[in-house]
């Protein structure tokens, strides 16, 4: 039985039936001689038991991560560049993939609407995150001499999230745009080994 | 001495809008991954990235772990005068690299 892993919680399955060791614990082989298993305390069919072994296993691949930025966490650091002065919506486009296979790469870029002149410009376009382990993505000063409030790089993306793009103009407002992105490879969660 | 590469034009005319792009070798550890022993590896990131024309600083940057590996910055610059553009990237571990390219203006 390929399906057998020693470590898996099968193992309390085996025992009293009388079988062979490697029989008792394969849920297969009593499922199929009960027609159904016992493993979580009431009669569970075979796709209910399938569906919580892999919600388990894709809860255990989550664990590498030490700690997750949370909405507050993200209130606080976009409090702390903006020292609570209101976040208009507009101006700034946030331009990221909808959907990000890969989330240690993730093309990321800014662009804001000004004239970038010494009486109106941008002087500096902050990203944050929500999931990741921190909120704060990176913090870019610009002046006039950019002649465009432009900005790309690319990013690592622990989860699906929102972003967010902050510009603060040289009259001291802000402005605000931020993107759902979809991440299917998450970055660092990957063994190294 | 690190791996850099910078694509910015050799010759633009004055005032244009001119796109720099700049590239450097560096794994951005984030310092929330465990190694193959277990233990986490310690952060090793660039924190800090900075662009000067002629000496005058024309672009600034924060860097977080949330910057892929192989930082990759794209920034606009108006072509004021011929000279050299300096590019420095300082980080963790005493990480410290510099590149400067050339760009005649006229």
């Amino acid at each position: 039985m390929t399906l057998r892993r020693p470590e898996s919680p099968f193992r309390r399955l085996g025992g009293e039936s009388g079988l062979s060791e490697a029989k008792s614990r394969d849920p297969f082989f009593r499922q199929r001689r009960k027609g159904r298993s016992t493993t979580l305390g009431a009669t569970v069919g075979r796709r209910a038991f399938l569906a919580h072994a892999a919600a388990v296993a894709a809860s255990v691949t989550i664990v590498p991560f030490a700690a997750h930025a949370t909405p507050e966490a993200l209130a606080a650091a976009i409090k702390e560049v903006t020292g609570g002065k209101p976040l208009r919506e507009g101006k700034v486009t946030l331009d990221l993939p909808p959907l990000v296979e890969n989330g240690n790469t993730v093309p990321l870029s800014v662009k804001v609407d000004s004239p970038m002149t010494a009486d109106d410009h941008i002087k500096a376009i902050h990203v944050f995150n929500e999931k990741n382990p921190q909120p704060h993505v990176f913090n870019a000063w610009l002046s006039p001499a950019n002649g465009r409030a432009f900005i790309a790089t690319r990013i690592k993306l622990a989860d699906a999230q929102k972003v967010v793009a902050i510009a603060e103009t040289g009259k001291g407002e802000f402005w605000t745009a931020h993107a759902e992105v979809i991440v299917t490879i998450a970055a660092c969660i990957e063994d190294i080994t | 001495m690190a791996n850099v590469l910078v694509n910015a034009p050799k010759t633009a005319k004055k005032g244009e809008i001119v796109e720099i792009k700049a590239l450097i070798m560096h794994v951005m550890e984030t310092g929330y991954r465990p190694g193959t022993n277990g233990r986490i590896i310690p952060r090793n990131i660039i924190g800090d990235f900075t662009a000067t024309w002629n000496g005058r600083e024309i672009f600034r940057m924060k860097m977080s772990p949330a910057i892929a590996a192989n930082p990759f910055v794209s920034f606009a610059a108006i072509a004021s005068e011929s000279g050299t553009i300096a590019f420095r990237w300082s980080g963790d571990e005493g990480f410290v690299a510099e590149h400067q390219v050339s760009i005649t203006v006229t």
